[in-house]
């Protein structure tokens, strides 16, 4: 082989190693690191794994938040029209949790069907649901009256849906 | 009035930006000199359009003329003077609007120093710009229009900007940005102008560099500014969340760091010519794809929000066209770009394409740690979230694995460098660094981890190279001070941004091993302790601001004999009925005290969190260090003496021909 060819041959060499050692990372990391969203229907049909980092959400019932005034501890339930999860989490929640607010919390589902929050994200934007909430509410008889609403705010309000996006 | 001249404007900006795209190029292609010398006219005229209908659209914030959609959605009669100016980049128009009159800007810089450059040349870079210009004017006018009116209804009152936005982070963190953003559109330009000139020597990379460059360090400052807005605005504590709308910066500005590196070796030694092309058309389709993340609305982000489909959509066939016109025109001139010079590994052009190769492959992790989520979502294959950990799992390794290049890469010599010696320097050189790395954990931390040591480090290992690099310069010198004054500006400009990588690097080492962060419940007059610091509720005020009400809580916080007041604030945004969290922070360069007041509870007593941030304004420090190198490096002698230089070599060119 030519000097040229050799190190033509050495580089292709390099790129291939470097890429494969690239693919296996980035596989590696996503299967530990990737977190699925699931809605509490399909939580309660017991297809969410138990014990593994995954994403929830829903609309935050009515009445449903208890704080315990001493630690800081809080449960509260979302739903999306057919079925509640009850959520616990300590700390502090986000300025826009509320009661009717869509919210999307990440934790891990215990063994007795309640989630256990590390965290917790409404959005800074009262009209606002979170994507996959709305997508599991879509469809859902009792909540087409609100989604209804929600749009219906939404086509009143575009700016103020689109404000954040300056903040890159 | 003002809408109507600024809308005029822009119709007009558009109208002579076709113009600027057609002529020049036309009369370059054709030889037209007439058509070539319109090129610098219509850049000025372009940029003077864009900016009359910018002021405009600030002039209708300024009168609070709600007769204007967008203003009545973004502006508020309650509202401070300064926010109203920053309000007009406060949502989707009026930020578009800014983007291009940013590009105005930069198409008159180039138009200006651009003497030098030779006609065609100069007249397609020119043209280039007009057809992205005119591009995004096209877009704006079709379904973005900033002046749209609200008659005969208008309101008497507008819905006020949004509160988080409502900083003087957020006045300058766009425009910054954008400047970045647009300013890579310069050397996406010459790069495609080069291209259609077919003279890819290695002029277009010299007068690439600085511009390149330019944009780098706005996007430094920008993406610093974002994140420290980040931080003590959203009041989580973070500053930096692998967001996807960071992200979408983040991407361009790795590319561009790839670019600045393989530019040096393009433009040094005539290599990776055709490497360096597709990195300048990737660096601003990125900042593109960036645009389009942020605008379409597909992202799911804590900063996500509903949108115009039809806008997303129109993005992203203008970033095919521009990227794809581009990169298909690379394939057509790909014969050209044959490497003339050879080089060994171990030199510096082995070690820019190993900076290259380490950055552009941090660059496709974000991406597809970005990507993968909305294209999961789009084949309907599930929603999936990708979340900091996986950044983090591949991009430290990355980052450290490059720290230890450059501890060697920039005092390598081109071609080949001999390695007499370089056993036992390296030895001595990673004995003091473990060494100093271990003492300096030590100092911030009362602690020895192996992360945190390893990291400290590497930084001083690539300390030891940079103050090596400095020493190569001044070592055969009688009068070593002088000679180090005397250095030329692109070496301390790269040693000032190297530096500057290693503080942001150390700072985020130390951030994100060594914060304590607790929520803790503050009554009122019952002190609670936290790593050592008392802290005590005295007093809760309600206040009035111009256009919220807010809580103010009265802190004492006691540190061994250090005693002082912090007061963090609950705001309520009265137009928008918006609460935001005022954070108190106590600033220092060492252990950070952060302070954001969480929730009011039954007892009347709040939940806070409190944060010890250690090195944490390293990390914005280290950003400043960056952008500040890479503006001394523009300044070197060499950008300067091109001009005298070109005309020389045309001087020449005529006696020859003579």
């Amino acid at each position: 082989m030519t000097p040229t060819r050799k190190k033509r041959l050495s580089i292709v060499l390099l790129v291939l190693f470097a890429a494969s050692m690239a693919v296996a990372l980035v596989s590696y990391a996503f299967k530990e690191n990737i977190d699925v969203y699931f809605s509490p229907q399909s939580i309660a049909n017991g297809e969410a794994p138990l014990q593994r980092m995954i994403r929830v959400g829903g609309i935050v019932v009515d009445d449903s938040v208890s704080r315990d005034n001493d630690t800081l501890k809080v449960s509260f339930s979302v739903t999306d029209g057919e079925a509640d999860l009850k959520i616990h989490f300590q700390g502090i929640l986000p300025d826009l949790f509320r009661e009717g607010q869509g919210i999307v919390a990440r934790g891990q589902l215990q063994q007795d069907g309640s989630f256990t929050a590390d965290e917790v994200l409404a959005k800074h934007d009262e009209t606002y649901t979170p994507p996959e909430v709305s997508a599991s509410l879509a469809g859902n008889l009792k909540y087409d009256q609100e989604k209804a609403a929600l749009d219906a705010a939404e086509n009143t309000k575009p700016i103020a849906g689109g404000s954040l996006q300056t903040i890159e | 009035m003002s809408a109507d001249i600024g809308h005029f404007m822009l119709i007009l900006a558009m109208a002579v930006s076709f113009l600027l795209a057609v002529l020049p190029l036309t009369g370059s292609l054709i030889n037209h000199p007439a058509m070539m010398r319109m090129a610098k006219p219509l850049a000025y005229l372009t940029a003077a359009c864009l900016t009359i209908s910018f002021l405009a659209l600030v002039s209708g914030f300024l009168n609070n003329n709600f007769t204007i959609a967008y203003v009545a959605q973004n502006s508020n009669t309650q509202l401070p003077v300064g926010y109203r100016i920053a309000a007009t980049w406060g949502g989707h128009e009026g930020s578009l609007l800014l983007w291009v009159t940013i590009l105005g800007v930069w198409l008159s810089a180039v138009a200006f120093l651009s003497e030098q450059l030779p006609r065609d040349m100069r007249a397609r870079v020119l043209s280039v710009m007009g057809i992205i210009a005119f591009g995004f004017i096209l877009f704006i006018e079709i379904t973005s229009n900033p002046f749209e009116r609200l008659l005969p209804g208008f309101p008497v009152e507008g819905k006020d900007l949004n509160p988080l936005l409502q900083d003087f982070g957020l006045v300058i963190h766009p425009p910054m940005l954008y400047m970045g953003y647009v300013g890579l559109s310069v050397v996406f330009a010459f790069t495609v102008a080069a291209l259609i000139g077919g003279n890819m020597d290695t002029s277009w990379a010299k007068w690439s560099r600085p511009w390149t460059t330019a944009a780098w360090c706005f996007l430094t400052i920008g993406i610093a500014l974002g994140s420290w807005w980040a931080y003590y605005e959203l009041g989580w504590g973070g500053w930096w969340f692998w967001d996807p709308v960071e992200n979408a910066s983040f991407m361009p500005w790795l590319a561009g760091t790839a670019l600045i590196h393989s530019l040096a070796a393009t433009e040094k030694r005539g290599v990776f010519r055709l490497w360096t092309v597709l990195l300048s058309i990737t660096a601003f389709s990125l900042s593109l794809l960036g645009t389009f993340l942020v605008r379409s609305g597909v992202l799911t982000s804590v900063h996500a929000f509903a949108s115009d489909p039809s806008r997303g959509l129109f993005i992203l066939v203008l970033l095919t066209v521009i990227s794809g016109s581009a990169l298909l025109l690379t394939a057509l001139r790909a014969p050209m770009f044959r490497a003339t010079a050879s080089y060994k590994f171990f030199s510096r052009e082995g070690f820019l394409l190993l900076n290259n190769l380490l950055v552009c492959g941090a660059c496709v992790v974000v991406f597809i740690g970005t990507l993968f989520p909305l294209l999961t979502d789009v084949l309907d294959m599930g929603k999936f979230s990708v979340g900091p950990p996986y950044f983090n799992t591949l991009f430290v390794p990355l980052v450290l694995v490059l720290l230890l290049a450059l501890g060697i890469g920039p005092w390598l010599h081109w071609r080949e460098q001999k390695t007499n010696g370089l056993v036992r320097r390296s030895v001595v050189w990673a004995i003091t660094s473990i060494i100093l790395g271990a003492a300096t954990n030590w100092l911030v931390a009362g602690s020895l981890d192996a992360m945190v040591w390893l990291t400290f480090a590497l930084c001083y290992w690539v300390l030891c190279g940079e103050v090596y690099t400095l020493w190569l310069q001044v070592r055969n010198k009688q009068n070593k001070a002088q000679a180090l004054g005397k250095s030329p500006a692109w070496l301390v400009g790269m040693v000032v941004a190297h530096v500057g990588l290693l503080v942001s690097v150390a700072g985020v080492a130390a951030t994100s091993f060594y914060s304590i962060e607790k929520d803790a419940k503050l009554a009122l007059n019952t002190p609670i302790e936290v790593a050592g610091k008392t802290f005590e509720l005295q007093r809760l005020t309600d206040i009035t601001g111009p256009n919220y009400v807010a809580t103010r809580a009265l802190i004492q916080v006691t540190d061994g004999e250090k005693q002082f007041l912090i007061t963090p604030e609950k705001r309520l945004y009265i137009a928008q009925q918006m609460p935001m969290t005022e954070v108190a922070i106590r600033p220092s360069l060492n252990r950070e005290l952060y302070v954001a007041m969480g929730e009011v509870l039954d007892d009347g007593s709040w939940a806070m969190r409190i944060h010890i941030r250690p090195l944490i304004r390293w990390i914005w420090l280290g950003a400043i260090f960056m952008a500040l190198g890479g503006m001394i490096s523009i300044c070197d002698r060499r950008y300067r003496k091109v001009k005298s230089r070109a005309s020389a070599r045309s001087s020449i060119a005529g006696t020859a021909a003579a």
